[in-house]
């Protein structure tokens, strides 16, 4: 066997070009199937992370209708109250709640500006006393609100990092007014995600309108102060600290029932955006299209495939005078088989192996590009390089046996 | 008696054509037997030792060879045969032309399934057997015709077989190293090797023993050879 193997890699070597061009096939096959299996294996992480994996394992309930969010630019629907104190009293007290604030939040572009600058894609939320610490936030620079700023809307804003970069360059904005709907707002602090790892969008909705850009940039003020800039009495959000990943599904389940009993609209309800789910889905979603992706590289395997069977076909007649003297000295039929079917095994999973290193290569290459994780598995890299010998068995099994069947009389007389 | 061939028939079927090779022969080869078969070219010589060989099976008759009758043997059996009781030697030597000599002659080592780390050895000592000892690491083509007919040699007695074949041995060499291939043989020959060589050379068979004569596939005679009626030992290579 080892035998078989070396002197096959030796003719491999011999022929270097041949081969090549021979397993082209094979390596091009194997480093698409690699690259798009690191590409939505990099996808799936990070939808794991940005949608689960926020880590402040805050579930959202928002009001939505027919399944879809409710936006509340097109006025404020009848029937459904604000979030009483009460309420979100009831909301903290259930099991496996550390927290729950409501506040109201605008997906906007250009919500924002300082001078002539705009924000571009970002949120402008109303937050209460409760928020920075049900999302675990905090003030990295400058202050919070004060009490008499959130029960009397102050016109002042807390900002994120992001909008530090986008509205002032990164310079010190504290002090500095920033424009909303054409109010003036004095920054008074910068706020930072205590979380490693900031959601970059709340939702699957948000997921396919941003794709996979950064959330944006945000900008807080006092909830008090919302009337101000959009309208009075507008419904709100409710987000909800689980005190674990796990729980998460069932506090906003229950969270959204709860706020559902002060609602009195037919269609518009309080749903809990679960995360996990919207995760699952879209996992679900990316890993069809990579066993489609998967099947069609798989073509180019088979294409391969022929392209070694023929390759072995050649050799096999090229080899008639030594075939001939190895079974004239004695060599059986399934010693003869077995060195063909060595050889093209070995020359796919050569061709496998280059194949491998060409994808992860690519998939290196996509996930800067893309910004997508590195998403090579070992489990595949072996998957790939024993399909590819496999290849090389299934394809090489008839040359090899035309091999074996050869008559040496007739082997020996062409010379 | 070593071999025995009874009422050997042969026929190659064409299309339509059958071409009747051999005709009824009938042949008895001892141990340690030196025999030459000769005859004009088409007669059926390399016929017969493919046949003697077991590369080929005969229409009809009788083959035993060491007491077994071939003839019932599986394909698999046969080669097995093939790689202990018989050596061959080709005109045109067939030696691969990427390997030294020594794996060259190594080759039917692996096919009797002689461990690896004991190959070398066994191989170098059947090439110095044919005066080649200084000569392991040469590929063919740094090799004489006369030399590369010696490394095949070597490979066919590296598994220790009953009968050396030899199909025109000095066919492809110049006089001087065909008269070193038919010493070695003689040498070979005294050391106890059964030898059958095919020959259309009278020069080459009359060094044998015995010579059978045959033509259009029948044996015309079955002779001793004049020169060799008495014993003779082995000649310098
Ligand atoms: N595979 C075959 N198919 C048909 N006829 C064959 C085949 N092999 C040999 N023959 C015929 O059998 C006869 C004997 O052939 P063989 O090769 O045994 O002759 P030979 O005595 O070895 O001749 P040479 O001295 O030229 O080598 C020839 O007439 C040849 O044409
Ligand atoms: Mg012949």
């Amino acid at each position: 066997m080892w035998e078989n193997i070396r002197s096959s890699l030796r003719g491999i070597w011999s022929h270097k070009l041949r081969s090549f061009l021979t397993t082209l096939g094979v390596i091009i096959g194997i480093a698409s199937i690699i690259a798009i299996v690191s590409i939505v294996e990099g996808t799936n992480r990070k939808l794991e992370r940005s949608l689960v994996g926020s880590g402040n394992n805050v579930t959202t309930v928002a009001l939505s209708q027919d399944s879809w969010p409710y936006d509340f630019s097109s006025g404020v629907p009848s029937g459904i109250p604000v979030v009483s104190e009460g309420l979100l009293q009831q909301v903290r007290q259930l099991d496996g709640v550390e927290g729950a604030t409501a506040y109201r939040t605008r997906q906007s572009w250009n919500g924002a500006y300082y001078l002539d600058r705009p924000l571009g894609e970002g949120t402008i939320t109303g937050i209460s006393d409760s928020f920075l610490d049900t999302m675990q936030f905090s003030v990295a620079r400058g202050r919070d609100f004060t009490a008499g700023e959130y029960a009397r809307g102050g016109k002042v804003a807390l900002v994120d990092e992001s909008t530090v970069e986008n509205l002032f360059d990164g310079a010190d904005p504290l002090g500095l007014a920033i424009e909303i709907q054409q109010e003036p707002f004095v920054v008074v602090g910068v706020i930072r995600d205590d979380n490693a790892q900031a959601a970059e969008y709340d939702s699957l909705d948000d997921y396919y309108m941003y794709g996979y850009r950064s959330g944006g940039s945000h900008v807080y003020i006092p909830d008090q102060a919302w009337p101000i800039i959009y309208q009075f009495d507008e419904p709100q959000t409710v987000g909800v600290r689980a005190a674990s990943t796990g729980q998460m599904a069932s506090v906003g389940s229950r969270a959204a029932e709860i706020l559902n009993t002060n609602v009195y609209h037919d269609s518009i309800r309080y749903t809990a955006v679960n995360a996990m789910e919207d995760a699952e889905e879209l996992k679900t979603l990316t890993n069809s299209i990579q066993l489609m992706l998967v099947s069609i590289a798989s073509l180019s395997l088979l294409v391969g495939g022929i392209g070694v069977m023929n390759i072995m076909l050649v050799s096999v007649t090229e080899r008639t005078a030594e075939i001939g003297l190895k079974k004239a000295l004695g060599a059986k039929n399934r010693t003869i088989l077995a060195q063909f079917l060595t050889e093209s095994a070995v020359l796919t999973s050569v061709g496998g192996i280059l194949g491998v290193l060409l994808g992860i290569g690519l998939a290196k290459i996509i996930s800067v590009v893309a910004g997508l994780e590195f998403g090579v598995s070992v489990p595949w890299i072996l998957i790939a390089v024993g399909f590819s010998m496999v290849i090389g068995i299934l394809f090489g099994a008839m040359p090899a046996s035309r091999a074996a069947r050869l008559d040496p009389i007739e082997a020996l007389r062409r010379e | 008696m070593l071999l025995e061939l009874e009422h050997i028939f042969k026929t190659y079927s064409n299309d339509q054509l059958d071409v009747p090779a051999l005709k009824d022969v009938s042949l008895q080869v001892e141990r340690g037997d030196y025999l030459a078969i000769m005859g004009p070219s088409g007669s059926g010589k390399s016929t017969l030792m493919n046949l003697i060989g077991c590369l080929d099976r005969p229409t009809s008759g009788t083959y035993r060879l060491d007491g077994t009758d071939l003839l019932s043997l599986s394909d698999n059996a046969l080669s097995e045969i093939r790689c202990h009781k018989i050596g061959f030697v080709f005109q045109s030597f067939q030696l691969l032309p990427g390997e030294t000599a020594l794996q060259n002659v190594m080759l039917p080592l692996s096919f009797a399934g002689v461990r690896r780390a004991d190959r070398p050895e066994i191989a170098r000592r059947a090439l110095e057997r044919v005066g080649l000892g200084d000569r392991l690491d040469f590929l063919p083509s740094q090799l004489s015709g006369g030399q590369k007919q010696r490394v095949a040699i070597a490979r066919a007695l590296v598994n220790d077989p009953e009968i050396l074949l030899a199909d025109e041995p000095t066919g492809a060499l110049d006089q001087k190293s065909g008269a070193a291939v038919m010493d070695l043989f003689e040498q070979l020959n005294a050391e106890g090797v059964t030898l059958i060589v095919i020959t259309h050379d009278a020069n080459v068979g009359s060094r044998a023993r015995k010579i059978l004569h045959i033509v259009d596939g029948e044996i015309l005679e079955h002779r001793e050879s004049p020169q060799t009626a008495g014993e003779k030992g082995a000649e310098p290579a």
